[in-house]
């Protein structure tokens, strides 16, 4: 099964994008996001791995040891970022409650200028 | 748009995307027998020329340290956004919002709970700075360990002790820490600019790998960053606590 890890990555690709467009709540869909870009850390990460491979750190064990890419593994710091930026938008949405007193999208058809 | 209609727009947008991600993925290397060469490159030199024994650190903040900056500003500009729209939201409120179940009041804390959220404070800023600290020679850095350190504020939340969590993160300290942490990452970046030829350039001793003082701005880096995002998450938290806290409050007056 080596194309497993692509498969759940490509799931929650999908699975997420449905629940956004299927949505009636917005926190809802800002939960959904997040598993959008969960999907990027997964097809990171199996990109990125080697088999029989330990992690590429070397303070106890020598350089040249088989390591799995730490290009990839540099980029999960976006792990923090999404949550913060998952806050902005949960912002929004209490925003968008205060203005229109409801979090449902479809009931935000009739955009105020 | 109905939801009916959108789900169609949905779907045919869902096969085109179908086609695209098939054919991305079929082009993905085999799991686990990656050969990416910067990768392998990096984990043969990277201990030698960084001085870090954290691959993954020298490359988030040394050969790639001006896309953390970015990154970084991302996390900023978050953070500064959730608190703008937050306050200006309590600063414009006219009427008190209604509280929905009036009669529900917040449980008592038990003891138990206090008393472990309390002795679990200094651990939590022991453990951070810890992490922060050693994020060039083992698992950690800046990002993680910050998160750390921002438990410990809402633990004091835990415990039922509000007055505590804005004692032991004034908001003025909180702001001017976000403020500080940001800038001092460019400031890294122009003092490699200004010693060197280039932004970002690790301009301090490397020292020996495996020393805690050593790698020279990696670690200088993840300070920048631990501060950046502790007092990031800190003030994220404050305004959505303060946000329940101030509907609460007024309901009951």
């Amino acid at each position: 099964m080596n194309f497993l890890p692509y498969v759940v990555a490509a799931y929650l690709l999908v699975i997420g994008l449905y629940g956004m467009v299927t949505s009636r709540n917005l926190i809802h869909m800002v939960v959904c996001l997040s598993v959008v870009q969960s999907s990027t850390y997964v097809v990171l990460l199996s990109i990125g791995y080697r088999l029989d491979a330990t992690a590429p750190i070397f303070v106890d064990i020598p350089v040249g040891t088989r390591a799995v890419d730490p290009i990839v593994q540099a980029l999960m710091t976006d792990v923090v970022i999404g949550v913060t930026v998952s806050a902005l938008l949960l912002a929004l949405a209490v925003q968008v409650h205060k203005r229109s007193g409801t979090l449902d999208p479809n009931g935000l058809s009739s955009l105020k200028g | 748009m109905s939801s009916s209609v959108r789900s169609t727009v949905f779907f045919i947008g869902a096969a085109g995307l179908a086609v695209f991600l098939l054919w991305g993925l079929a082009g993905l290397p085999d799991f686990g027998n990656f050969r990416g060469d910067y990768g392998l490159l990096l984990n043969r030199v990277g201990v030698e020329q960084t001085s870090a024994t954290n691959i993954v650190a020298a490359v988030t903040f040394d050969y790639r340290g001006f896309d953390t900056m970015a990154e970084e500003f991302i996390l900023f500009a978050a953070v500064l956004g959730t608190a703008l729209l937050l306050r200006a939201q309590r600063e414009e409120e006219e009427e008190p919002a209604e509280d929905m179940a009036q009669d529900r009041r917040p449980p008592h804390d038990s003891d138990a709970v206090r008393e472990l959220c309390l002795g679990l404070v200094a651990p939590a800023v022991l453990f951070g700075l810890y992490v922060v600290a050693h994020g060039h020679l083992s698992p950690g850095g800046g990002f993680q360990g910050g998160v750390v350190l921002a438990t410990a504020p809402l633990l004091m939340y835990l415990a039922g002790e509000y007055a505590g969590l804005r004692t032991l993160s004034p908001r003025t300290v909180v702001e001017l820490a976000e403020g500080t942490g940001a800038a001092s990452y460019v400031g890294v970046g122009l003092v490699g600019l200004g010693t060197s030829v280039s932004f970002m350039k690790n301009f301090l001793p490397l020292g020996r790998p495996g020393d805690l003082l050593s790698s020279g701005t990696i670690l200088i880096l993840n300070f920048a960053v631990g501060l950046a995002v502790a007092a990031g998450f800190v003030l994220l938290l404050t305004e959505f606590l303060e946000q329940t806290l101030e509907v609460r409050g007024r309901s009951r007056a």
